[in-house]
């Protein structure tokens, strides 16, 4: 097994870095702002036409007719497509990219539903015509008739025995559990037992950009897909649904306008792979915001309910935790969210006995897949509220019964996984605490509350995924440096993040490198832009290929200068010598030389991440992922006595990030997932009632404006313990997990009871602030090392 | 009904196109080749698809194109380019204000709006401002800073035209 080792770079002993760790402006920024960055939706063809698809209006039917004759009568309608004309046209919807191991959740959905309906949005049928509105004219044209079956709309009915059919045998999707040490045993020695359930909603991902491509048939028979998506590697997925090899689909990535998980799944390409291969000409999908909604997947809704024991002195002893997920109408990614949700179910604590039993399963509402966490921030939601209830419980500080139970490096996790980084969550819980400053005094109508989470988020994916990244960096004449990469630039950097290393390791000015991402034919697969892996997989891949040419170049500068290898250094374009810079090759003349002996000026790396063999099915014991980032949020709120309305005063986020590459974008990473996690706690609902989506725009489900909440503050830690390039751990999805909990117990000490259902509407604190006036509320206590308030 | 030929004045240039009468603003724009105007919900709640429209923000989506029969219209594009980027698009740039980028352009023009009619906003001005323009990736700490970064190399410079003198105070500058 390859065993990962971080070698400690504590502070202070750093290499001297000159582009790596500087805040410098992101290479795809200002094209960005100048709008000159083509979008998905920006491309169009010659001889184009346009896709529009027909979704199904309720969530649970037989198809009685769908008769398209009509449509495909009207003129300039090229194609129409339906279930029946592709009978065997399946989509694996799990293990997307490039996966070596092949471990099938048994998820395969229809690309076209031909049978019966399983969810409102579901594709029926597929147009493509001259333009959007001949396409719309087609859609409106289709005789459409549904014989509504019964549904079933949660994931606990849909396990009993009578419950309507979704998908397989019982609807159950996935179940793992964990079975560590004697249950009996620790709950027997614990001084008080202390159980709560925890529900959370469906959360749209509401990334501004839909989904969109354009797709064409080339000379050489490959179709080509122009999508944003965070998996370039879905042409596998796609050519794997038609039947034709893979070397006959490319896709060529763009800037994704957002992803946060959603685009992980396959989107637009399969219904423009299809159509393009059937008319012959290039076509173009666009899905309206409303179709977007539909169309893909939600985080999933889970019920969580901890019962944990505990010594008086805060010692955890025993834990039983289970965990019910809406898997939705298919199951997508939903078997390795419920892993990641089981896996991080304790949290980042100490617990020697414990029992984790989850299950998800498949009901008649919207599927749901990945959302940046992964199940995470829902494993969060259950820890860290349940953290704070026990120490209600215990008349206990919150903080020092988390620091009581806190994992250290050389700790196991709940599945028996060693920590090997570094652990500083009480550095970043404390810190978080620290940054919110003196605490606002409650007024005769609005009460304070404060609160924290402490959190741990993989970065990688999982082990037994045997995941892999390749890249290309290549010095051109002149000196400047080239790229290439299928690294999909969802937004957050991550093309960025590979040039600040190139330019850093091979002595040159952020602006002379380019690189070329996200095409599967021409640039090395890098595999998905998910799991917080691009930085970790793809930033070694490229520390390494440049390492390789930095080397080569080294050693010949060392010998037109006549000095060892080693005390030659490469900056500002120039190879100089370490001690006397005044010796120096430019670096052009430098690739010259080296390019007229034929020495090698490019190089392609492969990173492999650590590969593992899974986890015991019966015990759920074994190494899941790479490594981990812990974090912490603290949150100051205010509850309106009157009206229920809840005012984010103040939030502040740390986090160890190992080592920030761009301090500028881990900061934009921190403040943006904070964000997104703030809005789950407080506003993002996405209503689903009896199967139907009842918040079909951004005009009903409402996510964070400039004027809902304060910034978030950041603290960006740096143990470079990571095991990413220059002891990186990854942020993207980490920044958002502590946000929701965090949010939630600041309510619940505003109120001294706890809302236990997300969001926390000002319905839901009315009604708790009714329940405070029969129930004596908790008596309110000292919090976080402060004194209690008045 | 019947189609009808307009006159678009975007960015400096007059386009003749020949539209129907629910053809939107946005969707004239971006068949014209303006795809900087982004599409991210087609009824105002986003504000992607923000435009001047003879100097008055308006979200593209929410305007029939006929509306802008004749009109000057100034979007995101038409403010700078690489070699000589609008003061609000640098800022944007170098203050880790963009991250996708796809609410980027709306947010600019936004900017632009309330810096014409407002040279030293408050925080609270700049959130209200940009509180009709969605943004997803930043939690918008970043583009506020951007705004107030925007506002500071605006009022050191008295440049108050862009490379191509489009970028003229807006109308609600003049009146505000």
């Amino acid at each position: 097994m390859n065993r990962v080792t971080p070698k400690p770079l504590p502070e202070g002993e750093l290499p001297p870095l000159r582009q790596v760790g500087r805040p410098l402006r992101r290479v795809d920024a200002l094209g960005k702002a100048i709008g000159a960055t083509a979008y998905a939706a920006d491309f169009t063809m010659p001889n184009m036409l346009h896709a529009k698809v027909l979704r199904s209006p309720i969530p649970s039917a037989r198809i009685r007719r769908l008769d398209v004759s009509k449509a495909r009568a009207l003129p300039g309608v090229a194609c129409v497509l339906t279930g029946a004309d592709l009978p065997d046209a399946k989509l694996a919807t799990d293990m997307p990219g490039q996966t070596g191991r092949s471990q099938r959740a048994g998820s395969d959905a229809p690309v076209l539903a031909t049978d019966v309906v399983r969810f409102h949005g579901e594709p029926l049928a597929l147009v493509a015509a001259e333009s959007v509105t001949l396409a719309e004219r087609a859609l409106a044209k289709i005789e459409l008739e549904l014989d509504p079956l019964p549904g079933v709309f949660d994931p606990h009915e849909a396990m009993k025995p009578d419950a309507p059919h979704v998908y397989g045998e019982d609807n159950v999707i996935a179940r793992w559990q964990i079975r560590k040490g004697d249950l009996e045993k620790g709950m027997a020695e614990a001084d008080l037992v202390v159980e709560n359930t925890f529900r959370m909603p469906f959360v749209e991902h509401a990334y501004l950009e839909p989904e969109a491509g354009v797709a064409w048939v080339d000379e050489q028979d490959v179709i080509n897909i122009r999508v944003c998506t965070q998996v370039v590697e879905h042409f596998r997925s796609v050519a794997k649904a038609l039947g034709i090899p893979q070397n006959r689909v490319r896709i060529r990535g763009t800037m994704v306008g957002g992803g946060f998980g959603s685009k992980e799944d396959v989107t637009v390409e399969i219904f423009l792979a299809l159509l393009a291969r059937e008319t012959g000409r290039p076509v173009k999908l666009v899905y309206t915001r409303e179709e977007s909604f539909l169309a893909s997947a939600k985080r999933h809704p889970f019920t969580i309910t901890h019962r944990t024991g505990v010594k008086k002195n805060g010692r955890i002893t025993a834990a039983h935790i289970t965990m019910v997920a809406d898997a939705g109408a298919y199951p997508y990614l939903t078997p390795y969210v419920l892993l990641y949700a089981t896996g991080m179910a304790a949290g980042p604590y100490k617990v020697d006995h414990l029992h984790v039993d989850s299950v998800a399963a498949a009901t008649h509402q919207p599927f749901t897949s990945a959302f940046r966490g992964f199940g995470g921030p829902q494993a969060a939601l259950g820890y860290e509220q349940q953290m704070d209830e026990i120490a209600g419980a215990l008349g206990m500080d919150p903080l020092m019964l988390r620091r009581a139970n806190y994992l250290r490096t050389g700790d196991t996790t709940g599945t028996g996984q060693e920590i090997r980084s570094a652990v500083w969550l009480e550095e970043c819980l404390t810190r978080a605490i620290a940054a919110l400053g003196e605490r606002t005094p409650d007024s005769p109508t609005r009460r304070i509350g404060r609160g924290c989470a402490s959190t741990f988020q993989s970065y990688g994916r999982i082990t037994w995924f045997h995941d892999t990244s390749r890249a290309w960096v290549g010095v051109e004449q002149d000196g400047t440096v080239v790229i290439r990469c299928g690294v999909p630039d969802i937004g957050a950097g991550q093309s960025n993040s590979l040039c600040q290393i190139a330019a850093e390791i091979l002595g040159v000015p952020l602006e002379r490198v380019t690189i070329y991402a996200t095409d599967s034919a021409v640039t090395p697969l890098a595999g998905t832009s998910t799991a917080t892996r691009q930085l970790y997989m793809s930033g070694n891949a490229v520390s390494s290929a440049a390492s390789t040419i930095r080397t080569c170049l080294a050693r010949r500068a060392a010998e037109e200068m006549g000095v060892r290898e080693d005390e030659v250094d490469l900056a500002n374009s120039r190879a100089f010598v370490t001690n006397d810079p005044s010796q120096f090759i430019e670096l052009a003349n430098l690739v010259k030389k080296c390019a007229a002996e034929g020495l090698p000026l490019s190089h392609l790396a492969q990173f492999n991440a650590p590969f593992t063999e899974g986890i015991d099915p019966e015990t759920g014991q074994g190494d899941i992922w790479p490594d981990f980032t812990f974090g912490a949020q603290a949150v100051e709120i205010a509850v309106d006595l009157g009206t229920g309305q809840i005012e984010l005063l103040k939030s502040a986020a740390c986090h160890d990030v190992g080592r920030a590459i761009n301090p500028a974008a881990v900061r934009g990473q921190i403040a943006g997932g904070s964000h997104q996690g703030l809005g789950y706690a407080l506003m993002e609902d996405y209503v689903v009632k009896e199967g139907i989506t009842e918040t079909p725009s951004l005009g009903e489900y409402l996510i964070p404006t400039s004027s809902d909440f304060p910034a978030t503050e950041v603290i960006v830690l740096e143990s470079g313990t990571g095991i990413g390039p220059f002891g990186a751990k990854g942020i993207g999805e980490p920044a958002l997990t502590p946000a929701a909990p965090a949010v939630a117990n600041a309510v619940a000490d505003a109120l001294g009871v706890r809302i236990r259902e997300l969001p926390l509407t000002p319905e839901r604190v009315l009604r708790a602030l009714d329940r405070t006036r029969s129930v004596a509320p908790r008596v309110r206590r000292g919090m976080y090392g402060e004194k209690a308030p008045d | 009904m019947k189609e009808k030929s307009v006159v678009l004045n975007v960015n400096g240039r007059p386009h003749e196109i020949v539209l129907a009468p629910n053809v939107t603003l946005l969707q004239a724009l971006r068949e014209l080749g303006y795809t900087d105007v982004k599409n991210g919900c087609e009824k105002g709640d986003c504000g992607a698809c923000a435009v001047f429209l003879d100097g008055t923000l308006v979200n593209s989506c929410l305007v029939l194109a006929w509306q802008a029969d004749g009109a000057r219209i100034l979007t995101d594009s038409g403010l700078g380019t690489l070699e000589h980027p609008h003061p609000i698009q640098e800022a944007f740039a170098d203050t880790g204000a963009v991250q996708c980028g796809f609410c980027t352009p709306g947010m600019i023009l936004a900017t632009k709006a309330l810096l014409d009619r407002n040279p030293d906003p408050t925080e609270a001005e700049i959130r209200e401002a940009l509180s009709g323009n969605l943004c997803r990736c930043t939690g918008y700490g970043q583009i506020v800073a951007a705004v107030r970064l925007s506002a500071e190399r605006l009022r050191k410079s008295d440049r108050t035209r862009g490379p191509r003198g489009l970028d003229q105070p807006s109308e609600e500058g003049k009146n505000g």
